[in-house]
């Protein structure tokens, strides 16, 4: 399961990479997006993967004697996504905005700025 | 209790937006509430910062949660002055915004908008836990977000674009940084990873954590090779927008490296070396392209990278000397670029152009306002005895006694520059010939505006040039608060203890 997690969270990040690096704004929103929920499952993997042994302390011992699922990955992970939830909506209605204003979808072209 | 003041600036500018967004029609009570609440959260800025200084570090424990477990709020010296600086400089970018933002853009929520931002900034540097401070970072972004596209304009978009994708990529990264951090600490508190990183027998993941925080905060604070977005996008909005950003969003990467760096990855002289040639790269090359501009807002947008240079250079000496140079150069910076973009709006509202060449004459029609304007630029080249001098000289006597006289020669090179730059925006803009105003639509002109708008833009300036003597001046006393500081950051079992030691005497 670890091996296969960390397989797909490198493909992620591939190719998350790679569609920031075409040149159309939508590949761009699409990388990000992807890049986004690499960096969440790699949380959720760092933070141990245990099945079935939820975080509960049994009523006789004060400390948990077992390993068990380490609830704050998940909280982290909750907050990341809402984040990046607004994140791209705010990036779909600025690609929107600029394909109006500058009339293409190709990043080579805003170049207007740099000069 | 007493130690609660710390959520103080945080709730203050929440409340602010809050009142902000539900006044969204009354523009007229937007700009009072605005410069109230700023006065008021300067008000309290100083009370936190003296209350600080003389009771030492105060903790406060979101939700009454044990230390590594919940959410540290921490106010050090350190922090208490970054959000003095950033009452400071909000207080005056907000005046300035409501003497030149066009009312359309203040129609469409630029005042809340402003203090979600500085709430975003009052946050980060008050944090004590490495998520929680992600999350500040993306409040700080999204607002500057909108505060950089708020317009519309087909330049803002295009800059918009570049600085999105690339603050987003810094955020990602971080992200994965916070991950592996987590992955093998198990903390998320800054003060327990203080103590637990480095008891961690896998060095070589350590350090390549360590990296992937410096690109993270690197971006975010336009390191040498990662600055691009910053050239490309600072020129575009209004002048207050770039006012707060060139002074404040660059220094809270800077802050947030200075933090990670001196608490959690400490001591590692593969790192130390990586910052030092970085620094060294940044001196150079934001040097260089500030030569190249001709226009002025976009020189000044090279000069924030150039002079990130400085205090990263200081972070990678790692001396308790030059962390109190970085220190106090961070107190000028944050001033001095503040005072700087408005300064660039207030010659684009006299002469209704950015490009150097095309304009002149200010002296001639000005030459009360040009003496003004004549400290501040003085002072960020660092002529003695003003402000910039100061933590140039530490920062050089650290250098030399390192033996590192390839840093001198950068730090020289870029004061040179500094100056040389300095000196053609004087002599073009100030003392050439002056020529037509163009004319532009829907644009009025500075020298036809009412008195109480000319009061509104000049008058934060003044106020800012004002503090900036004052950190020349009364160099003693900002030295004091710089040692202080240093102290503070290089013995981080201060900084461990207030944090973790609060619960056991609880």
């Amino acid at each position: 399961m670890e091996l296969l997690l960390a397989i797909l969270i490198g493909l992620l990040y591939a190719a998350g990479l790679y569609m920031m690096l075409r040149r159309s704004l939508v590949k761009l929103i699409i990388g990000l997006i992807l890049l986004g929920n690499g960096a969440n499952l790699l949380i959720f993997l760092l933070g141990r993967i245990t099945k079935g042994l939820p975080p509960i302390i049994p009523e006789e011992s004060s400390v948990f004697t077992s390993a068990y699922a380490d609830p704050v990955p998940q909280a982290l992970i909750l907050t990341a996504i809402v984040i990046s939830f607004g994140l791209q909506s705010f990036a779909i209605i600025l690609v929107k905005r600029a394909y109006k204003v500058v009339k293409t979808d190709d990043l080579d072209q805003m170049n207007s700025t740099d000069r | 209790m007493m130690a609660q003041i710390v959520f103080y600036p945080i709730i203050v500018q929440l409340l602010l937006a809050i009142s902000l967004l539900f006044s969204w029609k009354w523009i007229k009570w937007q700009k009072i509430i605005s410069n109230v609440g700023s006065v008021l959260s300067l008000g309290i800025a100083i009370w936190l910062f003296s209350t600080t200084w003389t009771e030492g570090t105060l903790t406060v424990q979101a939700g009454n949660w044990q230390a590594p477990f919940g959410i540290s709020f921490v106010s050090d010296t350190f922090a208490a002055t970054l959000v003095l600086l950033t009452a400071i400089s909000g207080m005056a970018v907000s005046f300035f915004s409501v003497g030149t933002i066009m009312p359309a853009r203040l129609k469409f929520g630029f005042l809340p908008i402003f203090h979600f931002l500085l709430l975003g900034l009052n946050g980060a540097f008050l944090t004590g836990d490495i998520f929680n401070l992600y999350v500040w970072f993306e409040i700080i972004l999204i607002s500057s977000f909108v505060l950089i596209t708020l317009g519309g304009e087909k330049t803002q978009i295009e800059g918009a674009i570049k600085y999105f994708t690339l603050n987003i990529f810094a955020s990602v990264i971080f992200l994965t940084a916070i991950a592996v951090l987590y992955g093998l600490t198990g903390s998320l508190n800054m003060a327990d990873l203080a103590l637990k990183v480095p008891e961690i027998q896998n060095r070589a993941l350590v350090e390549v954590t360590a990296i992937l925080f410096l690109i993270g905060f690197g971006i975010k604070s336009a390191l040498f090779p990662l600055y691009f977005w910053l050239p490309a996008s600072y020129h575009t909005p209004p002048p207050a927008v770039s006012a707060i950003f060139g002074g404040l969003l660059t220094k809270v990467g800077v802050y947030a490296l200075i933090r990670v760096f001196t608490l959690i990855f400490v001591g590692d002289a593969f790192l130390e070396n990586i910052i030092l040639v970085l620094a060294f790269l940044t001196l150079f090359s934001g040097a260089l392209g500030a030569l190249t501009q001709n226009n002025f807002s976009k020189v000044f947008s090279y000069l924030i990278i150039c002079h990130i240079g400085y205090m990263i250079l200081g972070l990678g000496l790692y001396t308790e000397i030059a962390i109190t140079g970085v220190v106090f150069y961070l107190i000028h910076d944050i001033i001095a670029k503040t005072n700087l973009f408005m300064i660039g709006g207030l010659i684009y509202r006299i002469t209704g152009t950015y490009s150097m060449r095309d304009s002149g004459g200010l002296y001639a029609k000005y030459p009360l306002i040009s003496l003004l304007i004549i400290i501040p630029f003085f002072s960020l080249v660092g002529v003695p005895p003003l402000s910039g001098f100061w933590a140039k000289l530490t920062l050089i006597s650290e250098s030399f006694k390192a033996g590192n006289y390839w840093l001198i020669a950068a730090i020289i090179f870029a004061t040179f520059i500094t100056l040389f730059v300095i000196a053609r925006i004087w002599s073009e803009v100030f003392w050439k010939e002056s020529k037509p105003l163009p004319k532009l639509q829907n644009f009025r002109y500075f020298e036809k505006l009412k008195l109480q708008k000319k009061i509104l833009i000049v008058g934060p300036i003044v106020f800012l040039t004002l503090i900036s003597l004052y950190i020349g001046f009364g160099a003693e006393y900002i030295q004091r608060l710089a040692t202080r500081v240093a102290n503070e950051l290089m013995d981080n079992q201060q900084y461990i203890q207030a944090v973790l030691g609060f619960n056991t005497t609880n």
